[in-house]
């Protein structure tokens, strides 16, 4: 019943007002809401902000009526009908149900010498990285399923991870990081980085961020070739970090419980959360930069809302592995059991969408969407394999942010782009929609002497209404209590008469100084 | 159970052919963007350092004169030409696409002091102390029809002799007349060898006349006793009359908006001001060091450029109270007149050094056709720098010119002397009874009075 309701909410309707819809479409366009010009005094301000406001609107309206051309593909979708749930549906039926394109799309590649394996898409997801734990790095393009180079490297790889784009990636050995281009050639041996547990790339600031086994943070930048920072976190080894994918503030996740946010420019982090009590397993943040998703040792999953730092929601259940996928999805693994969650209301609340248990009990290590595709890659001790989740990816795909066919002339003009508009590390900030806005006045409001008073008035009203314990032996005699509460009220009144003397004084000064003449006020001593 | 997935066949999001174009696909959500602020704020901050990179200016020189050049004068009929008289009685009409003189035009005795054409381009109408006006056809020129040699120089068409020396001429808009100035106003038609009509209004000499681009019968003029004044052809006393505490060297309308007008003040400053409402300046342009001797609007009426004593070019816009731009080159000496082109796109100076030098009006635009992409792309770079003009580090960029020593120690000093006279003021008022020395606006402070 539930998956039916659901299939009508999702529904178009069609008696539903065009206009209404364009509005509801061109909010996204909108990136949050108008200034409130009523406040504004300045005429001439106000009228050129207003004619700003109307042109953002205007073009949020344009924006969404060009969809309907702009974007051809439409979203996947899995519905159940009857008694099924959707999480009782195999890989085998969806396969079968699906055209011949997607019907190609997952795999099982077994490869039982080099495991336990990690993957990694480009941006645009059409080449894939995997790496084995044993030293078997190899390069796949997932359109034509051609294996791209495969070569070993002879030592410990924990992590793969592509640079800007498909020639170059990054490999956490043994040792240090490497740098190869895409023929398998070494191109360097980060050396500063210490031996490496895992690494994220910043697409946008160039940056290759590692932590090493000693709980080192690096920052390097891969297009100078600058060591941007180097922090020590101080909280132990951890192999657990990701990348939030809205503002580039790393997260890592601590053997304490904790999660750390961090950006190169502060060697403090910017965030410490206590999230769970034991080792923080895994960590995912979702691309529109309001949730993060963390697992722990000690059986919970939790869900932060990272503007407010606040918990959403606890689940229970292990997790080794979570990723968020392009339309909100999660996915965790357990084992050799891969779970995908939903949020089917729209309220952050993630249920169970879909299951996958990978045969003979393969561990999986890691999992991840495959970006503009319904896909989900899963690399396990025995090889890598992908599945279907409908619904994950985005269908459209944009050209000139992540373009899946692109051609070798276009990914050189792209990258000279990049480069041109690569962002300096100070850009990374929790909040990345501050760049260009106003620093706020930094002194506080001044409250009223209203303010002020009805505040100690209630002060007053709480300290009066103290209960206090009862006593032995003559302490709780009724002169003594009501001599207790009357210290109690004037220790509760005495910060507000403290300050309001203080302002007496001050007011006292500025009034002398007033008193002299205009002329002469210059000449008055200026008390410290 | 209903299920479907992303299926994208490769075929239909690839050309056909190699030689068919890219296909191109967009979505506009945000969301695929991240840091959309940081990266236009990184573009913004590109832009500027790009426009300072590209910032070139000067085109080039065009000399031939061999005396400093006093006025200028555009065709408005024909875009690539320009005129221009020296101090030695010479005038010459220069080719600017090839910069080289196309034609002299040889008779004054002494020096040029007033050149203008007049609308429909076919007349040339040359003053000069020597107490005559000349008017002279002006070729039709063709390609490759210039030389330096005298045998291009042209006759006058006629010549009046009149009984004072001229310091200024401006043809009406659209009409047949012209107006001179010198001891007095007067207004001539081109086929009357005497004024058709003469005004005076005080005695002394008037310096430069403007004719109103809105109102054919108005015009501005102003003279060595300070003043600014406006007269209507229609009646036979001056209209109105303004005085500054100093010499107004020279004005000019805005062509946008007919009823303002600047004037080029002796004291480094230039007024913006209504003509209907002469009691205060709508905007006083400073940062000039020394007197501003000639100005020009451009005809998009948003920006003027003015000539100063202290050898530089600056450029305004119509409503800024400091200037955008500025113009300087070592050679360089007293600017006396500068022109706007007529399409908006370059200014020319003529300076003391015998030399017409040609700028380009945006310091850093590109010169020649620009591709749509091209120009998309520009239009975008202009959009995200307006856009994150006031963060700091776009408006250091912006805002830093290199100035020549002379002129950036003179500005310190103004600067200093201001602000002396400002304290002094202040200290003044502390000191006097309350409301004995009220607060005057800088719009206000240089205008002595009004006469109607």
């Amino acid at each position: 019943m539930v998956a039916k309701q659901e299939s009508e909410r999702l529904m178009p309707a069609a008696e539903q007002d065009i206009s209404d819809e364009l509005e509801l479409k061109a909010k996204k366009y909108l990136r949050g809401h108008g200034a409130n010009l009523e406040v504004l005094r300045d005429k001439k301000l106000k009228g050129q902000l207003t004619v700003r406001e109307k042109l953002y609107g205007q073009s949020a309206k344009a924006a969404a009526k060009a969809e309907k051309w702009l974007l051809p593909s439409e979203e996947g979708y899995l519905e159940a009908e009857g008694l099924e749930k959707t999480w009782h549906i195999k890989q085998e039926s969806i396969i079968r149900e699906v055209d011949v394109i997607g019907s190609r799309k997952p795999f099982d590649m077994i490869l039982p010498e080099l495991g336990p394996y990690t993957l990694e898409y480009t941006l645009s997801g059409r080449y894939m990285l995997v790496g084995g734990r044993k030293g078997h790095l190899a390069m796949i393009d997932m359109i034509s399923m051609d294996l791209m180079k495969e070569f070993q490297v002879r030592e410990t790889v924990r992590d793969v991870t592509f640079l800007q784009n498909e020639q170059f990636f990054a490999v956490a050995q043994k040792r240090y990081p490497y740098i190869y281009n895409r023929h398998g050639t070494e191109i360097h041996c980060l050396k500063e980085h210490g031996a490496p547990l895992k690494l994220q790339f910043l697409d946008k600031h160039f940056l290759l961020v590692s932590v090493n086994k000693f709980g080192q943070l690096h920052y390097q930048d891969v297009s100078t070739g600058e060591m941007i920072a180097n922090y020590r976190t101080g909280l132990g080894r951890t192999a657990v970090m990701k990348a939030n994918p809205y503002n580039a503030v790393i997260g890592l996740g601590h053997s304490g419980g904790k999660v750390t946010m961090w950006k190169p420019t502060s060697s403090k982090p910017l965030v410490t959360m206590l999230c769970h009590h034991g080792p923080v397993t895994a960590i995912a943040f979702h691309g529109g930069g309001h949730l993060m998703a963390t697992a722990g040792m000690d059986r919970k999953i939790k869900l932060w809302d990272i503007r407010k730092f606040e918990i959403l929601h606890t689940y229970s259940g292990h997790a080794q592995t979570l990723d968020f996928s392009q339309k909100g999805l999660l996915a965790m693994a357990n084992g050799s059991k891969v779970q995908i969650w939903r949020d089917s209301c729209g309220n952050q609340d993630y249920g169970q969408y879909m299951s996958h248990a990978m045969v003979k009990g393969y561990q999986v290590g890691k999992v991840a969407f495959r970006p503009f595709e319904d896909v989900l890659g899963i690399g396990h001790s025995m090889g890598i394999s992908s599945i279907l989740i409908p619904g994950s990816g985005e269908p459209n795909f944009d050209t000139w942010v992540a373009n899946p066919y692109e051609t070798t002339k276009q990914r050189r003009e792209k990258e000279v782009h990049a480069l041109l508009d690569k962002l300096q590390p100070e850009t990374i900030m929790l909040d990345p929609r501050k760049i260009g806005t106003v620093k706020p006045p930094r002194r506080k409001e001044k409250p009223t002497k209203k303010e002020t008073e009805s505040e100690m008035e209630a002060a007053i009203e709480a300290a009066k209404s103290i209960n206090f314990k009862k006593k032995t032996k003559g302490r709780s005699k009724p002169s003594k209590r009501a001599k207790k509460k009357e210290e109690e009220v004037f220790r509760a009144k005495r910060p507000f008469l403290e300050q309001q003397t203080e302002e007496r004084q001050a007011k006292k000064h500025r009034t002398t100084e007033a008193e002299l003449p205009k002329s002469l006020q210059r000449f008055a001593q200026k008390r410290a | 159970m209903k299920v479907k997935v992303i299926s994208r066949s490769t075929d239909e999001f690839t050309r056909e052919r190699s030689q068919d174009l890219q296909k191109v696909f967009h979505n506009y959500d945000p969301s695929l963007r991240t840091q959309e602020k940081a990266v236009e704020y990184t573009r913004a901050l590109n832009a500027a350092k790009l426009d300072k990179i590209f910032a070139r200016p000067f085109v080039g020189a065009m000399d031939g004169h061999i005396d400093a050049v006093s006025c200028m004068a555009k065709n408005p009929n024909h875009l690539k030409g320009i005129f221009s008289g020296s101090m030695d009685g010479d005038i010459h009409l220069w080719d600017i696409a090839t910069r080289k003189t196309m034609r002299q035009f040889p008779g004054h005795q002494g020096a040029v002091r007033g050149l203008t054409a007049s609308t429909d381009g076919d007349v040339l109408i040359s003053c000069g102390t020597d107490c005559t006006v000349r008017l002279w056809k002006v070729p039709v020129l063709k390609m490759m029809d210039f030389s330096d040699s005298m045998e291009n120089a042209s006759k006058p068409l006629a010549v009046y002799v009149w009984k004072h020396a001229f310091w200024a001429v401006d043809h009406q808009w659209d009409g047949n007349l012209f107006a001179t100035a010198g001891a007095q106003v007067d207004i001539w038609d081109h086929n009357r060898s005497e004024p058709v009509n003469t005004f005076e209004w005080g005695k002394d000499t008037v310096i430069s006349v403007r004719f109103n681009p809105g109102e054919p019968d108005v015009l501005a003029t102003s003279s060595s006793d300070r003043s600014i004044t406006l007269y209507d052809l229609r009646m036979s006393s001056p209209a109105r009359k303004l005085i500054m505490k100093t010499k107004t060297n020279a004005l000019c309308w805005n062509p946008m908006e007919p009823m303002n007008f600047t004037a080029a003040n002796e004291d480094c400053n230039c007024y913006s001001y209504d003509a209907r409402k002469l009691n205060e300046a709508k905007v006083v342009h400073r940062d000039h060091v020394s007197a501003v001797m000639d100005i020009d609007y451009s005809p998009t009426g948003r920006e003027f450029v003015t000539g100063s004593y202290d050898r530089t070019v600056r450029l305004f816009q119509y409503n800024g109270d400091h200037s955008r731009e500025i113009y300087h080159t070592k050679r360089m000496q007293r600017v006396f007149c500068v022109k706007y082109s007529c399409d908006g796109s370059y200014v020319i100076s003529g300076s003391d050094d015998t030399n017409l030098r040609l700028w380009k009006a945006k310091a850093s635009e590109q010169l020649g056709v620009l591709l749509p992409r091209e120009q998309k792309k520009q239009e975008y770079l202009d959009a995200v720098k307006e856009r994150y003009k006031h963060l700091p580090e776009v408006k250091r960029i912006v805002r830093h010119r290199h100035l020549p020593k002379p002129i950036y120690k003179a500005a310190s000093l103004r600067r200093t002397m201001m602000e002396a006279e400002r304290k002094k003021d202040e200290r003044k008022r502390a000191h006097s009874a309350p409301g004995s020395m009220p607060v005057q606006p800088f719009r206000k402070r240089r205008i002595i009075k009004e006469v109607e």
